[in-house]
């Protein structure tokens, strides 16, 4: 069994990393009746002796003492990290885990990625080499951050690049919090695309999610609930936006709603790595058949269902629309459709009581309304997890490498060459030692690159399907 | 002489499980319709092929289990401790932390090398206990990245280690539509490695299973488990004890040897397949009789014209005219030409069944005489509740549609060098896959002039 670690940058990242270990305790606490530390809960939980007073040693067997998170809180203000240390998550976080300051990057990308970076270097890769230690095997680091700021967006990828120097074989998935079209912070384009050269050279997958899309699963539930229409009552803690039954009981904020979403879709991301199942699918195996070039590694992901209604017997036209909800423009966590542009590579991780054969059947039924690529007319990478999330009686979990996100990244160009053109702002970036106009060069460079493989691809769509020539053996 | 199987990666290990659940529950059933010596006879055999005795009376299986992640092996071994009629050894399994992320080259270059000394220590305790040898049966799929790579690295090893003994791979083919994206590239790279140290590989399609499990045996909502189950039942149908030298002769002792012989005349044509009559909810086996002749006939039917399953054979398809030599283009369509069979008869009465119809020249290539290419086996103990049950293992133009299907859709991907990346990073290169495909097409080509 191997562990993962949990970076979470700025205030945006350290947010939704408090709600992503409030439900993976509740998660585990859910199917972990005796509390016995076991090797699902040392993915995320180091079990730790507290009487030792100060030394903290770790205890790899037996009931559990007190959980630690294997986790890094970085942000260089300290309202966010403090709210969390006072809250009721703070016996899950020790002192040695945080790092932060007092003034924040201001926006600011550059002050977060060369002031902070080059400021707290050492200090970040001694905790992380701390935290490395703790884990038997480690497997993965699981970063969450914004694009919009500063520190999440500038110090993030910093600490992104960090990772990839000094643990170059450990995996590193980013979940990426995009900004949206009326976004509050004006610059929030000059960070996101200096941001995005970094997730284009360093991250093996990125998971972008858009506030809006957030924003608009909150309200269909809401309407859902509101409306009447569902004659049965909703089961609270299956709502894939809801804290109920987690430690966090104190009145949810705005943003909880929203952010459990993304926390839900860590947890059901490494569920199949955690728990048991007839066919595993391990996070190196995301990466493996999901990337087919090194550079197309962003994945649109979509959770469904958004809720469970309180009858048990889920008929199996239920599970199908399920499936179908996974397609859905409605679903996905960034304001995109899949459905109709050209699909590189599918994965669908299903959990719960749920059988290869109802696997099969939707795959068949879907498949001849999607659009995939020439060369991989039936790719589609699945998983069968036995261990459904608290609430539900199963749930799937769809990641797609689709050119539906190319309109994203082409809006943000837009909005970056807006200001960019018009050097607006441009000198509280350049003005820092180390940023110079070809940083920013390169970076929309970069994004123009990136956008004109997926044009490459696009292209190919609906085309004549022409094989290649097989090789030929003399008789 | 004793087999001794090495179960890898997730399916490998879920797949073992099945089959020892399923010789183990055969041999200790009462359905047997037999003398009692006869019973006491056949239950010796099957213990001394899969199973060795321990002082607590439990048999224990002789297998090494390997994974590179250890959930599937500990969920395998606690399940055939619960049933208290088998078990593994304790001692016999390797796994590591991490897994194979379905990388064919993770599994054969990095994780292969890496732990070939205790996996080959492993084996070669097992090899040990037997007091005679018969040779290894490798269970795995082709899709992943353990079972597929590490499978293909192990065999090389055991073909080092033990250069006269019979390897036969026993290799699960993915459904078409996908269980992993690269699962084509990872096939190829197998086959054609398994092609170089293996003795024979004998092939289950997941399709076809899957289609057995919906239509025969009326399960709605199919699991692997069920999947794995039918799998078991029909390798227990070819490997359970039988009289291979004809009525009144013992129970053979050499079973891999036994196939070997009669199914592998040239190294160039090593690809197996298996289909069993008849399949059926097992509580639907009190109301149903057999006939033989009724069974044999279809059995053949289901051979010549590449039937999956007892149901919707083709009865059209014909083999052509006898006695005149026909070029293989003006065969007629569809028709399923073999190198060689074997049939594997077991139940009531199973001495006096005519079996002359699997002799028929026509059937078979001109290479061998229709007496050395067809081979039956027989056995008066019925096997797992069906009161007759009839099998066809025949080295033939079965499989040849769904490999070329496989090699067509890996060459597609190839040549956008689509995941290549992803190989070349441990090792494996173009230069490397080319010589897959090269090796595999002349399989194909071989297959396809029969």
């Amino acid at each position: 069994m191997t562990q993962s670690v949990v970076v979470q940058v700025g205030q945006c990242g350290n947010q939704v990393g408090c709600r992503f270990w409030d439900l993976a305790l509740r998660e585990h606490a859910a199917v972990n009746k005796k509390g016995i530390y076991d090797e699902a809960l040392s993915s995320f939980f180091r079990n730790v002796d507290m009487r030792g007073g100060g030394n903290d040693p770790d205890i790899y067997k037996g009931k559990i003492c007190s959980l630690k998170a294997r986790a890094l809180l970085i942000d260089m203000e300290e309202g966010v990290v403090n709210e969390i240390l006072q809250g009721p998550l703070r016996d899950v976080f020790d002192s040695k885990q945080l790092i932060t300051d007092v003034s924040g990057s201001g926006n600011n990308w550059a002050v977060g990625h060369k002031i902070y970076g080059c400021q707290y270097r050492e200090n970040i890769v001694e905790k992380l080499r701390k935290t490395a230690e703790h884990c038997d095997c480690l497997q993965c680091f699981f970063i969450i951050h914004s694009m919009g700021g500063g520190t999440g967006s500038g110090l993030g990828t910093f600490v992104l690049n960090l990772l990839e120097e000094e643990f170059p074989e450990v995996y590193r998935f980013v979940t990426s919090v995009y900004p949206s079209g009326e976004d509050d912070v004006i610059t929030s384009p000059y960070n996101s695309v200096l941001a995005m050269k970094e997730l284009n050279e360093h991250a093996d997958c990125v998971l972008p999610i858009e506030n809006e899309s957030l924003f608009e699963i909150v309200n269909k539930i809401h309407q859902m609930i509101n409306s009447g229409k569902l004659g049965s009552t909703v089961k609270q803690n299956s709502l894939v936006t809801s804290s109920a039954g987690s430690a966090k009981t104190l009145q949810e904020k705005p943003f909880d709603a929203m952010n459990n979403i993304v926390a839900n879709l860590l947890l059901n991301l490494t569920s199949s790595a955690r728990f048991e199942g007839s066919l595993n699918m391990d996070l190196n195996e995301i990466s493996m058949n999901l990337v087919p070039f090194p550079r197309l590694h962003y994945l649109v992901s979509s959770l469904t269902p958004l809720y469970t209604l309180a009858d048990v017997n889920v008929p199996s036209r239920r599970l199908d629309q399920m499936f179908s909800d996974a397609f859905s423009r409605d679903h996905q966590l960034i304001q995109a459709d899949p459905k109709h542009s050209l699909y590189l590579a599918c994965a669908l991780l299903v959990r719960g009581n749920v059988q290869v054969s109802d696997l099969r059947r939707n795959i068949e039924r879907l498949k001849p309304s999607l659009h995939f690529v020439s060369w991989n007319q039936e790719g589609w990478k699945t998983g069968l997890c036995s261990v459904p999330p608290v609430g539900h009686s199963h749930s799937l979990l769809a990641l797609a490498n689709n050119t539906c996100v190319k309109p994203t990244f082409i809006e943000l160009k837009d909005r970056f060459m807006k200001l960019y053109k018009k050097k607006a702002h441009l000198h509280h970036y350049l003005q820092i030692d180390g940023m110079e106009q070809s940083c920013f060069s390169e970076a929309i460079s970069s994004l123009s690159d990136l956008i004109e493989e997926y044009n490459e691809l696009d292209a190919t769509k609906g085309g004549p399907r022409i094989d290649p020539l097989r090789l030929k053996i003399a008789v | 002489m004793s087999v001794v199987t090495v179960q890898l990666g997730q399916c490998g290990n879920q797949i073992g499980h099945e089959v020892f659940s399923a010789l183990c529950s055969d041999v200790r059933g009462t359905h047997g319709l037999c003398s009692r010596k006869e019973n006491e006879s056949y239950h010796d055999s099957c213990k001394e092929r899969f199973f060795c005795e321990e002082e607590s009376g439990v048999p224990v299986a002789r297998a090494v289990l390997v994974d590179m992640e250890p959930k599937v092996i500990s969920q395998t071994l606690s399940m055939a401790a619960r049933s208290g009629h088998w078990k593994y050894n304790s001692h016999s399994h390797f796994c590591q932390k991490q897994g194979s992320g379905n990388n064919w080259a993770s599994g054969y270059s990095v994780h292969g090398p890496r732990h070939k000394e205790a996996i080959m220590n492993l084996v070669q305790k097992e090899a040990e206990k037997c007091d005679r040898l018969g040779g290894f049966f490798t269970i795995m799929s082709m899709a992943g990245g353990t079972g597929s790579g590490l499978g293909a690295f192990v065999t090389q090893c055991l073909r080092d280690a033990f250069p006269t003994s019979f390897i036969l791979n026993h290799v699960i083919w993915p459904y078409g539509t996908g269980e992993v994206i690269v699962q084509n590239y990872n096939s190829v790279l197998t086959l054609s490695h398994l092609y170089q140290s293996s003795d024979a590989l004998l092939v289950h399609e997941n399709d076809v299973i899957h289609k057995i499990c919906a239509q025969l045996m009326n399960i709605k909502q199919i699991s692997f488990r069920d999947v794995n189950q039918v799998i078991a039942h029909q390798l227990g149908s070819v490997f359970q004890p039988t009289h291979t030298a004809g009525e009144g002769s013992s129970y053979s002792r050499n079973p891999l040897g036994d196939v070997m012989e009669a199914l592998v005349p040239h190294p160039e044509f090593k690809l197996l397949g298996l289909r069993n009559i008849p399949q059926m909810p097992e509580n639907s086996l009190p109301y149903s009789t057999f006939s033989w002749p009724g069974l044999t006939k279809h059995l053949r039917q289901m051979l010549i014209a590449n039937a999956k399953m007892e149901e919707g054979i083709d009865w059209q398809v014909r083999p052509p005219h006898p006695g005149s030599s026909i070029p293989s283009t003006n065969k007629p369509l569809h028709f399923n030409t073999s190198i060689a069979n074997l049939v594997i008869l077991r139940g009531k009465d199973v001495h006096g069944v005519d079996l002359g119809s699997f002799q028929d020249p026509s059937l078979y290539t001109s290479w061998l005489n229709p007496q050395d290419a067809f081979s039956a086996w027989k056995t008066p103990r019925a096997f797992n509740k069906y009161e007759k049950s009839a099998s066809v293992v025949s080295n033939s133009q079965f499989l040849l549609k769904p490999l070329d299907s496989i090699v067509g859709k890996a060459w597609n991907m190839f040549a956008s060098k689509a995941y290549l990346h992803q190989y070349t990073k441990f090792g494996i290169q173009e230069e490397d896959f080319l010589d897959c495909f090269t090796t595999l097409e002349q399989v194909i080509s071989s297959y396809t002039n029969l």
